[in-house]
């Protein structure tokens, strides 16, 4: 029996036990992670994971159930339960929901991939994760950690609707850090958090043996830093942070789900408002977000989402203005949208959601030192520390690991636990100089759901400034 | 012998064959059947469950150690798991710091354990939503019922072998009116204490008189923190406070023996206590017993795995996770202890329930706060966190409630809260809401503090 076999089957028990639409997902993931702290091994662990889940529409009611076997008698009984659950849903009704429509399609795709990270040697691993943490510790840091993840994901899909689509997703990633004491506070610095869907020449290509020194290096100086004054400043923030920016204050506010209340009680709602779809102003002119699964081994990649929708790039936000949203076939169509395409699981055992992809920002005209000299009186913040934002996604107060000052358009003095808060739109939209140095950065542990899912998403973004931002909150 | 003991020893026996006796061994068997109705615009939009058999196993040998897991339990996947696990652990360095496996004891409890809970169908949870959506009135509705079983064993090489069960329930929802939520949560060992009715109805309260709130300018307030938001207290005391690793890294602010905290404040983590659920042993096979971290406003103690427990010189205190040894041991089941004579009131208000409205009767002027929202650490020494409100805050004036008020954003230690002097009031009654995480259960009552640091407003 085939992996699409036994998708097949659950989905015909579907069918058979009354559902007017049903879907199947086979997978089954290797995954690997390995962590280091000065000078030893700290975790090693070599995972395996394989099931199928079945998802029933019965009426405008979902159900789904997953079980750890992939048996003909065991994909059919999971049918069955999924919808047996779907008819209960039927007993407190929300909105009709349906699906958009979606060709069927039978496919196969699968992400690039140099190095099979699982083939490199564990002793080869091993010797580079100790090696990075000797390093740090060599060069002052009282804790020195350094890590890499690798998953490994193939599924099977197939669909009522006739889908039988295959994918082999390759994800592997990883850094370092190092922390120094001080007698009231620690401070630490990171570099690398870096994932992609690549094979290990994502890590080699990282160079982590070139940034251990600077590293603890950094922390050992934050530790001795000036606080970072408080009050209202240009604000420039390297790409790292930008990623995470982009990911908390669009990405999240930009998901139909919660735009339409399905994740109120939990992840919260969104500021934005479907009525001002294609005439919102988000941000200012040179705020383009792309909506992009497509970019080769960016960690939102895919050929296919968890419904069976191709990849496809769209704008959620085109020079300033809100264009588009994360979207999947129930949500798109409660909405009267056309598209979906932003549905993914985190695991077999899981209900496909709307998720980010890769959510990032279009390239600007300048480079960061540009936008440095440029400036007469601000700070440059780097590598986040810390985030929170309102559950409908409008105030943050974000924390980086390091900030600097700007005067006279030099970078000066080193600045410890800053800080910055604003509101989503307000803050957009006093983006007045944006760099054209676009990195991909993965951000593979972003929760929502319940149960609780960790998804996987992408964010390409460069260094930005913007104006009369709020920055040195503390406590 | 239950079918997950059974697996677990087979899997050590197994190691035992293919490495020889020297190989240190465990393996922790857990199955969990977790089943999950959601709704959202009081209709039912999700609703899943899932039955899963998990393996974890551990080997240590020849100085060197690897961790593997499956969820492919047949005999071909068993072999696989312990073959892989036995040629890694044969390339990695050596672990100079290995504590040693669990020695066999046995334990306090073998867990919580209600049929009905475990065995609940999707109408059971459903129903609930029903009595929810009901109760509110026509307010639109959104949340969860959650029934989770846990069947689970643990084996090692040395000699220990146990195993329990556990059921738990939970539900979580809001009601909402235009611009104001109100929240009502709880969790228990069994379905049956969970009553949608209440619950909703607790919420929809919440909800209409939090309407038209005003916005107050940021600043030091006193508040009555209500048992949902004391919750997010303890649940960063448990993941940075109480954490020995981040005690032995000189990351977290416990000084044992030294008085942090308002004599009134006494921690313990439980899983044996009525309101807890959870796993009766940790993932390395230490039983849970009842340990105290704060007794008075004392710190005692904090939690403790096998490695952290082994490089401070002490005993674990069986809060060792499954290949978590990078974050250090967690407890889960933490519990601020209520003071049992404290006042009751008429609950005429939002406030949620008649000890907490006791404590908004002593309060001259502050805010009466339902719920945290997005906490996170910006120094896990201090343990300051920002974080915002949710879910209905309340200006109290001559201890009345009087106005509705918007959210904050807040930028707080929250060590320094509770610290001697700060903590003006603890209520007589401990619930334990719904957590997010199934088989975490933190549990405290209401709070009067003198001080909270709000740092300013959150409206868009």
């Amino acid at each position: 029996m085939t992996h699409f076999d036994a998708a097949a089957a659950a989905v015909q028990a579907a069918l058979d036990a009354g559902a007017r639409y049903a879907d199947a997902r086979v997978m089954h993931r290797r995954s690997e992670s390995m962590s280091a702290r000065n000078g030893e091994i700290e975790d090693l662990s070599q995972d395996e994971d394989a099931g199928v889940g079945v998802r029933a529409l019965v009426g405008s009611g979902w159900g789904f159930y997953a079980v750890p076997d992939m048996s003909d008698a065991a994909a059919r009984a999971a049918g069955t339960r999924a919808a047996r659950i779907a008819n209960a849903s039927a007993s407190v009704p929300g909105p009709a929901t349906g699906l958009i429509p979606l060709p069927a399609a039978s496919g196969s795709w699968s992400s690039p991939c140099e190095v099979d990270p699982l083939s490199v040697p564990l002793s080869e691993k091993a010797d580079l994760m100790v090696g990075l943490t000797t390093t740090m510790r060599e060069h002052g840091a009282d804790l020195a950690e350094s890590f890499y993840r690798v998953w490994d994901t193939a599924k099977w899909f197939v669909s009522s609707e006739g889908h039988r689509i295959d994918q082999r997703i390759r994800e592997c990633g990883g850094g370092i850090s190092a922390t120094s004491i001080g007698e009231g506070e620690s401070q630490r610095r990171s570099y690398g958090d870096q994932f992609g869907t690549r094979g290990w020449e994502l890590v080699t290509g990282l160079d982590l043996p070139g940034n251990a020194a600077r590293v603890a290096v950094e922390s050992r100086e934050l530790l001795t830093a000036a606080p970072c004054p408080a009050g209202e400043t240009t604000l420039i923030l390297g790409s790292g942070q930008m990623a995470l920016q982009i990911h908390e204050s669009v990405g999240h506010a930009i998901e139909l789900d919660r735009i339409l209340g399905w994740e109120a009680a939990y992840a919260g709602t969104s500021w934005l408002d479907l009525a001002q779809l294609g005439s919102m102003r988000y941000g200012s002119p040179l705020m383009n977000i792309a909506i992009d699964p497509t970019i080769p081994g960016a960690l939102g990649s895919f050929g296919f989402d968890d419904e069976g929708t191709p990849a496809a790039a769209r704008y959620a936000v085109h020079e300033g203005v809100w264009v588009g949203v994360l979207a999947g076939r129930d949500s798109a169509s409660v909405a009267g949208l056309d598209y979906g395409g932003s549905v993914r699981s985190d695991g077999w055992a899981r209900l496909p959601m709307v998720r980010m992809t890769n959510v990032g920002l279009e390239p600007g005209p300048h480079t960061l030192e540009e936008i440095i000299a440029a400036t007469d009186d601000g700070i440059f913040m780097d590598t986040n520390r810390s985030w929170s934002i309102d559950d409908r996604r409008l105030n943050f107060q974000f924390g980086c690991e390091i900030g600097w000052e700007i005067k006279n358009g030099k970078i000066g003095r080193m600045l410890r636990n800053p800080t910055y808060t604003g509101i989503g739109p307000t803050f957009w939209q006093s983006m007045d100089m944006l760099s054209s140095e676009i990195t991909d950065w993965g951000i593979p542990n972003c929760g929502k759901g319940q149960p609780g899912q960790t998804g996987h998403t992408g964010h390409p973004a460069a260094p930005a400034r913007f104006t009369g931002v709020r920055v040195g909150v503390t406590g | 012998m239950s079918a997950e003991l059974d697996l677990a020893g087979r899997v050590v026996d197994l190691v035992r064959r293919l490495a020889g006796s020297a190989a240190e061994a465990e393996a922790l068997v857990d199955h969990t059947a977790l089943a999950l109705t959601r709704f959202a615009n009081s209709g039912i939009h999700q609703n899943v469950a899932d039955a899963t058999t998990a393996i974890r196993l551990r080997i240590h040998l020849d100085g060197r150690t690897v961790g593997g897991s499956t969820t492919v339990v047949d005999e071909a996947g068993l072999t696989a798991l312990v073959e892989r696990t036995i040629a890694a652990v044969a390339l990695t360095p050596v672990d100079p710091a290995w504590p040693g496996l669990a020695p066999a004891a046995p334990l306090v409890t073998d867990g919580a354990w209600d049929e009905a809970t475990a065995q609940a169908s999707p109408d059971e949870r459903a129903a609930r939503v029903r009595a929810f959506v009901d109760a509110a009135e026509g307010l639109e509705t959104a949340g969860y019922c959650r029934t989770v079983y846990w069947s689970g064993a643990f084996a090692n090489s040395a000699g220990q072998s146990v195993s329990g069960r556990a059921a738990e329930a939970a539900m979580d929802g809001i009601a909402r009116v235009p611009g104001a939520d109100g929240v009502a949560r709880l969790g228990s060992r069994r379905l049956a204490d969970l009553d949608g009715a209440v619950l909703g109805g607790r919420a929809a309260l919440k909800a209409r008189a939090g309407a038209d709130p005003i916005e107050l300018p940021p600043g030091r307030y006193e508040v009555v923190l209500e048992p949902t938001a004391v919750a997010d207290l303890l649940t960063n005391f448990a993941l940075y406070g109480f954490n020995g690793k981040l005690l032995n890294e000189r990351q977290s602010f416990a000084e044992i023996g030294a008085p942090q905290f308002d004599p009134a404040v006494t921690i313990v983590d439980d899983v044996t206590a009525t309101a807890g659920v959870g796993m009766p042993f940790d993932g390395e096979g230490t039983p849970k017993r009842p340990v105290t971290f704060v007794g008075q406003g004392i710190t005692l103690g904090v939690a403790y795995d096998r490695r952290s427990a082994a490089e401070a010189g002490v005993a674990s205190t069986g809060h060792g996770w499954p290949g978590g040894s990078s974050f250090g041991p967690v407890p889960a089941n933490l519990r601020l202890l209520p003071d049992d004579a404290a006042p009751t009131a008429a609950v005429a208000g939002p406030a949620a329930d008649g000890h907490t409205a006791a404590l908004v009767s002593t309060m001259e002027r502050g805010l009466l706060v339902s719920d945290f929202w997005y906490t996170r650490v910006l120094d896990p020494k201090t343990l300051v966190v920002t974080g915002l409100t949710r879910n209905g805050v309340w200006l109290v004036e001559n201890g009345e409630i009087t106005r509705p008020v918007r959210n904050f954003r807040f930028t707080q230690s929250y060590p320094l809260a509770l610290g001697p002097g700060a903590v003006l009031g603890v209520g007589g009654n401990a619930i334990t809401p719904a957590d997010s995480w199934d088989m975490f259960g933190f549990t405290g009552p209401s709070l009067r503090l003198a001080s909270w640091n709000f740092t300013g407003g959150a409206s868009g």
